[in-house]
């Protein structure tokens, strides 16, 4: 048994937090959730060439790191400064399967990717999945050499900006049904392919994704043909660890914030920490703050291990991380008092992050029924 | 012990029902569900009062002799859960369950003549200047001074305000003033009416994490305010702030917003699929809808038992307390719900949907902007005396040696 990170990893830890704590400040973060496009492409190429999106990526895939201790360095960091740039879109879900599954003209995105040059997206959730990872409705239909998409994919963070989307297609099947699910690579100016996109409540943008008649070459196939369900849990799996370690990063400055407003506002003449109803709750946060960071290295230590030890130990983290996230959130916020209801506040973007960070890949319900699901099967 | 309303309860509940059945325009019960009312404009709510006031119901709380309904607790109760059930507009509280029972109690006759009438007419819309950056918890530490001048025709007043709800529709606002620093802090208070449009104020608006602009910073510098817009003797504020704030509390449970926000989310999660059924069929989601139903029933049943005392003629006291806490944590655990229900589709931010404009945001389920209410409703917990303090009454209240 070893706790430390290895001295890459503790490396990288320290480079990154340094570089957000610099150059990420609350001011600059309000201004880019005020802009167009919700992110800042000055900010993706400088940690791009920190090597943030390389050490996302497996050595083979062309990066320098890939495992789940990796990808919950790298986003605990993002998630503790509140970055709404979309790293988890673009490299760990679209690129991530461009590397598991694309052949070799395909993987020549990777190198992009890593360099901070393309943006991806992963379509795959429609508006009546919910967070159900196999109930895809978008058909693909073989028409002579081509294949045609039709569907609508719901919420699909940063479409906008991507270059290119994985879309999830059905080629045989019914929803519900793993068998039967393809992936393909689709150019964003593909004909027929229509985004409509909007702002994210906790920064970020979004897009319900059209695919009408989108036709294909067979080549835009990534892996076999009705067989993508297994690469996608994997994958969705590595987004999870993704998420969680953001968001225990941002439950960490939320409580930090929470402690030094305990001891520094005063009402009735002494700190407001001092009194035992608020000093107990801070400490409650506390004790979760633990329970939350051993949940996360559960997840990232278990994500190279089998399917079942992986998905029942990404569950139990969802779950343990949607119950303390709300916790802290939620009380980080009651202990501010209406400060913290205030947009400018730091604190009020990073509780909005904790809280919307339930609402992808499962929230703390889907994932207790997949937990319990996944300990009888 | 009955727990049926009587013959004159249901033939009132029928009146009401019959009330908004006719009189209640569409569009505004249209806007009130899905968002709770947060998108009304200050035209939609002058619109509600003037019609309430058309029927005599504008401010049931008052008595007859001041132009109100005086209605019971029981039948304000009715009246509050039909109009929940409606979807009918709040009426807004500052001027009507909280300033006017003040005058009505320790104003002079000329200020209760010239005020009231104004309210009722819509003339004047009124804020609360309560709070201060730091006095929040603590009221009593307030620093906003007021003096005399030579001449002894106005008080000058200078300091901020803040928090204050829907200050950037109002022209008048009650504020609580330091008169005299050389006291206990609770003795050195006075209760001042204020005109907006005097030089010297300034409303700034605080935007909240949800976007929404319903709170103001109030400024003021050398602000001439006429003698006579004191309420009752000078320094003595504390006790009228304090009558204020325990007052009007038939409603501090909120049982109709929570009613309606109940409802909501059983219609959501009876669309909302999950693993191939409606969401209400999964085991997790449909417990916790069945636990704060439960909890609310108990809850509705408590309100009405503390209220009928009241109608009874004794006021509440630290039962008020209890259903404030109580209350909110109700509603913001069905505030959590409807976020819940909504699945991916609460993470798209509604700010259009705020200023008007719903048309490019994705809402298969018409959800409304779940999240952001979650967001918005925390502050149900720290307003009006946070759920801290309030405990801190009930603890006092009750384990006194």
């Amino acid at each position: 048994m070893n706790f430390d990170l290895t001295e890459e990893r503790q490396m990288l830890q320290d480079t990154l937090r340094r570089f957000l704590r610099e150059r990420y400040d609350t001011a600059t973060r309000n201004k880019i959730l005020a802009s167009d496009t919700g992110m800042s492409s000055e900010i993706w190429e400088q940690l791009a060439e920190l090597g943030v999106i390389g050490a996302l990526f497996t050595e083979e895939q062309g990066g320098f790191g890939g495992k789940g201790f990796d990808i919950s360095v790298v986003f605990e960091e993002l998630g503790r400064a509140g970055v709404v740039e979309p790293f988890l879109d673009t490299a760990v879900l679209g690129g991530g399967l461009v590397a598991d599954l694309g052949d070799e003209s395909q993987v020549a995105l990777v190198e992009e990717i890593i360099a901070g040059t393309c943006q991806m997206a992963f379509a795959h959730g429609e508006p009546t999945s919910r967070y159900d990872l196999n109930r895809v409705q978008t058909s693909a239909k073989v028409d002579g050499d081509d294949i045609l998409l039709n569907g609508h994919k719901a919420v699909v963070v940063n479409a906008e900006a991507a270059d290119h989307i994985v879309v999830s297609a059905r080629e045989s099947g019914a929803p519900g049904e793993d068998a039967g699910i393809s992936l393909f690579l689709v150019p964003a100016d593909t004909k027929g392919l229509t985004v409509q996109g909007y702002a994210l409540l906790a920064g970020g943008r979004a897009a319900e994704v059209m695919l009408d008649d989108v036709r294909l070459p067979a080549s835009a196939r990534l892996g076999k043909a009705g067989a993508a369900f297994t690469a996608i849990e994997a994958r969705v799996a590595a987004a999870s660890v993704a998420q969680c370690a953001e968001t225990l990063g941002a439950m960490d400055t939320a409580t930090h914030l929470t402690k030094d407003y305990l001891l520094t506002r005063k009402q009735f003449g002494r700190p407001i920490g001092t009194f035992q109803a608020l000093a107990h709750r801070m400490s409650d946060l506390l004790i979760e703050m633990e329970q939350a960071r051993s949940a996360v290295i559960n997840a990232a230590g278990h994500l190279e291990a089998d399917r079942k030890t992986r998905e029942s130990n990404i569950s139990a983290t969802k779950n343990l991380m949607g119950r303390a996230g709300r916790l802290v959130a939620e009380d980080s916020i009651q202990m501010h008092g209406g400060i913290a209801m205030t947009q400018e506040y730091e604190l009020a973007h990073i509780a909005k992050r904790i809280v919307m960070g339930d609402h992808r890949f499962g929230d703390t319900d889907y994932h207790l029924e997949r937990f319990i699901a996944l300990s009888v099967a | 012990m009955d727990l049926s309303y009587s013959a004159e309860e249901i033939a009132f509940r029928d009146e009401v029902r019959t009330f908004l059945a006719e009189k209640l325009p569409k569009d505004l019960s249209d806007k009130v569900s899905g968002s709770d009312g947060d998108d009304l404009t200050k035209d939609d709510m002058e619109r509600w009062h003037a019609i309430l006031n058309e029927q005599g119901w504008l401010v049931p709380n008052w008595p007859k002799k001041f132009g109100g309904a005086e209605w019971n607790a029981v039948q304000r109760h009715i009246f509050e859960e039909e109009a929940a059930a409606a979807n009918s507009p709040r009426t807004v509280p500052f001027g009507f369950s909280m300033l006017a029972p003040v005058l009505q109690k320790f104003g002079s006759q000329e200020q209760n003549d010239y005020w009231l009438p104004r309210m009722l007419n819509g003339d004047d819309w009124w804020c609360q200047g309560y709070s201060e950056p730091g006095a929040g918890s603590d009221l009593a530490s307030l620093k906003t001074t007021a003096v005399k001048n030579e001449a002894g025709t106005h008080y000058v007043v200078n300091g901020q305000k803040t928090w204050t709800t829907l200050g950037q529709h109002a022209n008048m606002i009650f504020c609580l003033v330091r008169t005299d620093k050389d006291v206990k802090q609770q003795e050195g208070i006075s209760f001042l009416l204020i005109d907006m449009d005097t030089p010297g104020i300034e409303v700034r608006p605080i935007i909240l994490l949800d976007g929404t602009p319903e709170v103001n910073e109030v400024w003021f510098t050398d602000v001439e305010v006429p003698v006579e817009n004191l309420v009752g003797k000078e320094n003595e504020g504390w006790t009228y702030a304090k009558y204020l704030l325990t007052h009007e509390r038939t409603n501090i449970a909120g049982v109709g917003f929570s009613q309606a926000g109940l409802n909501t989310v059983k219609r959501l999660a009876k669309s909302e699929m999950s693993n191939g059924k409606p969401l209400i069929f999964s085991p997790q989601f449909a417990a916790r809808v069945a636990q704060v139903e439960i909890d609310l029933k108990a809850m509705s049943t408590t309100n009405l038992r503390i209220i009928s005392k009241a109608a009874a003629g004794s006021a509440p006291g630290v039962e008020a307390s209890m259903l404030k806490v109580k209350g909110t944590i109700i509603r913001q655990e069905i505030n959590d719900l409807a976020r819940r229900a909504a699945g991916v589709y609460a993470m798209p931010f509604a700010s259009e949907a705020i200023e008007g404009s719903n048309a490019g945001l994705p809402d298969p389920l018409g959800a409304g902007p779940v999240a952001a209410k979650y967001f918005n409703n925390r502050k149900l917990s720290i307003f009006g005396g946070s759920n801290e303090i309030q405990r801190e009454i009930i603890a006092k209240t009750t384990m006194r040696g």
